[in-house]
């Protein structure tokens, strides 16, 4: 080994042990027998089971999935629609307004859509403004996924199905939908996980009602911190771990698929 | 050609177009033109927004507008400080992401294929988990109690220094900045360096460079627009960033986000809040016009 590699080496050890080592000690103080997250004292799941008692924070759980569930759905269908618009069209507005609420900070876009909901629509805050603002700023990242899918595939495809009589209906239902699919699956994942940790948008859409996740652990964290906030933090660990490795599976399960499409094709 | 075939395809791509366009029109659009009116406007006397109609006998103007809010924001140097303070700390988050991420872009792009996917998704991986989560875990890491604080106070003390309190000030803000922010910087810097051509180096190598010049007069160099995209995607959000000195930050480190968030949800001065926010669009506005002029302006130099 150079002595280059040696350099790049341990660089590459520190700076992976700096991404991992914070998570670990989440995870491991989860398990602690101790009010302080200092010392470690003893194994013990009872922070488990005073989250399972914790009324509010289930509710919270069960809010956070209803909206992420409807924002994911919304933003799919609509994400897909603009990533199709987009590579098929040549747009120059649309683009612009999908891309932008991905790039700009997200206060901005949290600010502008609470002076609108209240302004304008004259809206109660609530799960309805939080699943409109998630959506909004979803809609970005699918379009990206289904658009790069998109700019993959050979067009003669679509070409051929035309040839062959379909109607642009048809070829939409039986040739570009199919391909596509894995795509649309990742990128309503990508909303799910986005949407369900989504802290700065819900903390401007919220208002005063019903409690949420991100906010009830925001919330947590600035006013006592108790080992239950490690318990938590695992709990949402694991499932984001458990969304990447099925989003990773179909993306390469549609890489694979691809290949072999082009490879037929071509 | 009929006349339905020919207008088959505008109504495919009205169809398709439409529903996002109009949603992003309505949820985007709408809401940040509200946003530059209510920049404009007088505050309620109890928060919110004075009603458009200037009462009669009021000196609000005809039409209940005004710039007040941008000439108290011009007013206050305190408020310019903390514009620069956020530029600040923006740059020093961009430095250190960029100085920690090129040696771990380097070495992904150098790995075996069968390597890198597993490496990236290592640095996306904690990306992925919960924001708030990973800032709360260098509450930890940071506290007062923790094994770190014991570890360099006991080392301070051997020298006779007092010790420090590492939660709670510009050095904690600074290490969540980063924490959160890395992997931005290390994607599109792998992207760019795993499309350079490896023999550029081994030709460089054979007319005499040593490993510093290689670097310095060709990776370098072709790696450039991969670190601009990266600084931008660091940069940008970290300038709207409140969570992060909320937590970890001591009551004195507020940066533009605080100072946003406050005027909404603490005092309810929505137009200065709302001409703060305006100000901070400029702010991200002139970075990524400038960032694409520099990448435009290095990487022209080079082809030219």
């Amino acid at each position: 080994m150079s002595r280059t590699n040696i350099w790049l080496w341990s660089a590459a050890g520190v700076i992976y042990a700096f991404l991992y080592v914070p998570l670990v000690i989440v995870v491991l103080y989860s398990f602690n027998d101790s009010k302080l997250n200092a010392e470690w004292v003893g194994f013990t799941l009872s922070w488990y089971k005073t989250l399972f008692q914790n009324t509010e924070m289930l509710t919270a759980a069960r809010n956070s999935l209803i909206i992420a569930l409807s924002a994911s759905f919304s933003a799919t269908l609509l994400g897909t629609m603009a990533g199709l618009a987009i590579h098929r069209y040549k747009l120059k507005v649309l683009p612009i307004l999908v891309f932008t609420p991905v790039a700009m900070p997200e206060i901005l876009l949290g600010v502008s859509l609470l002076l609108f909901f209240l302004q304008v629509l004259n809206l109660t805050l609530g799960m309805v403004s939080i699943i409109i603002a998630h959506t909004t700023f979803c809609i970005g990242f699918v379009a990206i996924i289904v658009r790069a899918r998109l700019q993959g595939m050979d067009e003669s495809i679509f070409e051929a199905a035309r040839d062959l009589g379909a109607s642009p209906w048809q070829t939409f239902r039986l040739v570009t939908l199919p391909l596509i699919m894995p795509a649309v699956v990742a990128g309503a994942l990508m909303s799910f996980t986005l949407s369900i940790d989504d802290f700065v948008i819900t903390f401007f859409t919220k208002g005063v009602g019903e409690p949420i996740l991100p906010i009830h652990i925001y919330t947590m964290i600035k006013v006592a911190v108790t080992p239950e906030v490690n318990a938590i933090s695992t709990l949402l660990m694991l499932l984001t771990l458990v969304m990447i490795i099925i989003a990773a599976r179909l993306e390469s399960h549609a890489s694979s698929s691809a290949n072999a499409t082009s490879r037929e094709t071509g | 050609m009929t006349k339905e075939e020919a207008n088959a395809p505008r109504a495919a791509r009205f169809l398709v177009s439409g529903p996002p366009l109009l949603f992003l029109v309505v949820f985007f659009v709408a809401p940040s033109l509200i946003m530059i009116l209510t920049s404009f406007r007088f505050p309620g006397e109890f928060g919110g927004l004075a009603p458009i109609t200037a009462p009669a006998g009021a000196d609000h103007g005809e039409y209940g507008l005004t710039a007040e809010a941008y000439q108290f924001f011009f007013s206050n140097i305190l408020y310019a400080e903390i514009f620069l303070k956020s530029f600040g700390v923006a740059s020093a988050t961009t430095l250190i992401c960029l100085v920690m991420a090129y040696p771990l872009a380097v070495l992904i792009a150098r790995s075996e294929k069968r390597f890198r996917n597993l490496m990236v998704l290592l640095v996306v991986l904690p990306f992925a988990s919960n924001f708030l989560i990973r800032i709360y875990a260098w509450m930890i890491i940071l506290g007062p109690e923790s094994g770190l604080s014991h570890f360099i106070n006991a080392i301070l003390g051997a020298f006779g220094i007092a010790p420090v309190t590492l939660l709670f000030s510009p050095f904690a803000v600074l290490i969540g900045m980063v924490y959160v922010h890395l992997p931005f910087m290390v994607l599109p810097l792998y992207t760019n360096l795993e499309k350079h051509d490896p023999s550029l180096l081994d030709a460089a190598q054979d007319l005499g460079a040593n490993g510093w010049q290689r670097f310095w007069r060709v990776t370098w160099p072709l790696s450039l627009p991969g670190v601009f995209s990266g600084s931008a995607l660091v940069f940008i959000p970290v300038l709207g960033m409140f969570a992060v000195p909320d937590i970890l930050g001591g009551t004195g480190d507020i940066l533009i986000g605080n100072l946003i968030k406050d005027q909404f949800l603490g005092t309810r001065d929505w137009p200065f809040g709302s001409a703060l926010s305006i100000m901070l669009t400029l702010a991200v506005l002139s970075v990524a016009g400038l960032t694409a002029w520099f990448a435009r302006s290095a990487t022209g130099r080079r082809a030219a």
